[in-house]
């Protein structure tokens, strides 16, 4: 096995370069990704190697951006369309709950739906509106999509390779906070020797605390998990990596050991997929909880403005918080009816 | 093209179209049209009739179930029958159909059998004939979004070096959906090989065409640089002419076309629809007199192509179909219960399987409770 230090944004071009060469029935579809090579260069150097009949820059309308991928779909490929910024993608919103995500359904198998739709996700960059959402909900809730979020270079460039060959549609996030961290990357593992795309992984082990979470904050959760090393707790850290379907087989053996819960994610709190998450580990694992499942998630609000993201975002503090909550340790709401 | 002057939209006239046949079924000519019907022979014409009865009788039959509570809806085709069986006609069997709910003659052409025609409204599944063996999609409900789909199609087309070409069936409604609009601006862009059959029959339910344009529909394909022929939708010879005109410019890779087919929906938006609230009896009168099938007849008489040998014949064929979707109704069967899995993905997939299971399980303790008594 030979790594290879690389971005974020370059195992992703990595992947999806290697995708274009195995398959030729992949085409890359968006705006600005052809000439450009995308507005953060995730598809530089694409349009040059593969030609412009594969890395198609698209007219300016998301919903014919999705709608085109359906026809493409039908008639054989296999389309990875970019949608520019996470904030963008409700013009598509239509094409992909009912076309995209029902085409299989509807046609009693006959007509597959094996789209990747590539979306720049989540916030903590500093952007202007609409540049920081986190909508994995709104797919995750939609039956018939497969929903992924990566948190490492290493995931990006086999999750990807793995969503665009899966013959089901996936909605993939890639954490733009992300794009320019570095990791080690093999570049020659064989992508069918790697952990199925739907699978947790657990990336820190503990004994105290189960904490989960997806896309740039496993990284907070990590740190959070070393902080806490000094206080003698010992916290269990999962990359949840697939949103829909979850691998509650990983997170159900964690919380038998543990007995605590803790999720965080960017996205708003009310119907996230902390709720879900919590829903049904309570209902797999209610005998073995030792205190209720605690929510570490954005508030409730629109994404507020760059200034004050930080207040919104989950952090090492706001982690740590609910870390001790869980362990009915002192900690914010101490003394506080809610 | 600097203008400030602002622009007066041509009246709407439903004369302004080409057409090679009148109201009562005389011949004329369209120097722009007349080449493409040279091989219509009097054979050809009756095959067309042919289609357009057989569509007729099965629309009236769907009707029918409908009212007789064997289907929950049936969104009727009369009166449209001539653009969509000249149009389907017109394609070659591997060009690819997407179409809305109501192109019931597309589906005809294309050999959709009696379950596929009643087993969808009837509620047992949502898709009936397989769109591979067909060439034909799904029928689309949501309103224009098969456009954005043909598009799509026709640049694999293109990708594949074929010389197929996509076809997209919508309504003057439609034209105001914004996937309408994206997928001119795509198909015109790439350059694509579709055409756009827009089949306007003048009500989107309860709202005239005045209220989704103010300019004749087939005036804006211009503006996204589509060329496009306004034609009578009720004139199964100019419908075919236009088609061919349509499928030999875009097949040959000069791009896309747009048809507006100027016809006229003779019965409700569908069977839970009534327009006696927003129509009147003058306007249906009218349009009964440009009656698809009765001009074609008209036409096949001056040809001296049309007797009671043909006529009886037609109505076997008819009836003999009518006879099967009503048995296919009458017959159906729902599937079981645990069949609302099927299906959902492709790959196997960990959340519907255990959902799968643990619903089996919750109807196997019926069966349990059954056993018990």
């Amino acid at each position: 096995m030979s790594t290879t230090e690389l971005t974020m944004g370059k195992a992703l071009t990595a992947g999806l370069r290697s995708a274009l060469a195995h398959d030729d029935r992949v085409v890359l579809m968006g705006e600005d990704i052809g000439r450009l090579g995308g507005v953060f260069r995730i598809t530089d150097g694409l349009q040059a190697e593969f030609g412009a009949q594969r890395v198609i820059d698209t007219p300016l309308a998301e919903s014919g951006i999705v709608g085109t991928a359906v026809g493409l779909a039908f008639r054989g490929f296999r389309p990875v369309v970019e949608i520019q910024f996470d904030g963008f993608v409700y013009p598509a919103f239509d094409q992909i709950v009912c076309q995209v995500a029902k085409l299989h359904y509807r046609t009693q198998g006959r007509v597959k739906m094996p789209i990747t739709i590539r979306i720049p996700w989540a916030g903590g960059v500093g952007a202007a509106e609409h540049h920081s959402e986190s909508p994995e909900a709104y797919f995750v809730h939609t039956a018939g999509l497969r929903v992924v979020a990566v948190s490492n270079p290493q995931d990006a460039y086999t999750m990807l390779q793995q969503a665009i060959a899966c013959d089901d549609p996936v909605v993939f996030f890639e954490p733009k906070r992300l794009y320019h961290t570095k990791g080690d990357v093999d570049l020659d593992a064989d992508v069918c020797d790697a952990a199925p795309m739907g699978l947790a992984r657990v990336v820190r082990e503990g004994t105290d605390v189960t904490l989960v979470a997806y896309g740039a904050l496993v990284n907070t959760a990590l740190d959070a998990a070393l902080a806490a090393e000094d206080d003698g707790i010992s916290i269990e850290v999962i990359d949840l990596r697939s949103l829909s379907p979850v691998d509650y087989r990983t997170l159900a053996a964690s919380v038998r050991k543990t007995g605590r819960l803790v999720v965080t994610h960017e996205a708003a709190g009310e119907a996230g997929l902390g709720a879900e998450v919590i829903a049904s580990i309570t209902e797999l694992c209610f005998h073995h909880l030792e205190a209720p499942p605690v929510r570490v998630t954005g508030h409730d609000i629109p994404y507020p403005p760059a200034k004050l993201e930080k207040h919104h975002l989950p952090d090492l503090d706001r982690i740590l918080d609910a870390v001790d909550r869980v362990l009915d340790r002192p900690n914010s709401l101490s003394g506080v009816t809610l | 093209m600097h203008t400030l002057t602002t622009t007066t939209p041509p009246a709407s006239d439903l004369d302004d179209v080409a057409r090679l046949l009148t109201e009562s079924g005389q011949r004329v000519s369209d120097p722009r049209l007349d080449r493409w019907t040279e091989d219509l022979d009097a054979d050809r014409l009756r095959g067309l009739y042919r289609d357009m009865a057989l569509t007729r009788r099965i629309d009236g039959e769907g009707v029918a179930l409908q009212r007789q509570g064997h289907l929950g809806l049936w969104a009727p085709a009369q009166g449209q029958e001539a653009i969509q069986v000249a149009a389907a006609r017109a394609c070659r069997p591997d060009d690819f159909i997407f179409t809305s709910y109501r192109e019931l003659g597309v589906l005809v052409v294309r050999d959709a059998q009696p379950d596929d025609l009643v087993l969808g409204w009837r509620g047992e599944v949502h898709g009936t004939f397989d769109p591979n063996r067909l060439h034909v999609a799904t029928p689309q409900i949501i309103i224009g979004a098969q456009t954005l789909h043909a598009v799509g199609y026709a640049m694999g087309i293109q990708r594949d070096g074929g010389d197929q070409v996509a076809a997209a069936f919508f309504g003057d409604g439609a034209t105001s959906q914004g996937d309408v609009n994206e997928a001119m601006v795509f198909a015109s862009s790439f350059s694509a090989p579709v055409v756009f059959v827009c089949s306007n029959n003048q009500w989107a339910i309860s709202e005239p065409v005045r209220v989704q344009s103010r300019f004749p529909l087939a005036g804006r394909a211009p503006g996204f640089g589509i060329p496009s022929l306004r034609v009578d939708g009720n004139d199964v010879l100019a419908c075919t002419a236009a088609m061919r005109w349509a499928l030999e410019h875009a097949r040959s890779g000069q791009g896309p076309v747009f048809l507006e087919a100027v016809t006229y929906r003779m019965g409700p938006h569908t069977t839970s629809d009534d327009p006696t609230r927003y129509r009147d009896a003058a306007e249906l009168e009218m349009w009964r007199r440009r009656d698809p099938l009765a001009r074609l007849e008209a036409h096949l008489r001056t040809l001296d192509a049309f007797d009671d040998a043909f006529v009886d014949e037609v109505t076997e064929i008819g009836d003999a179909f009518a006879a099967r979707m009503r048995e296919a109704a009458l017959t159906a069967r729902t599937r079981t219960p645990i069949a609302v899995f099927d299906d959902v993905y492709a790959e196997p997939h960990s959340g519907i399987e255990g959902q799968r299971a643990r619903f089996a399980a919750y109807l196997d303790g019926f069966a349990d409770e059954e056993d018990a008594r």
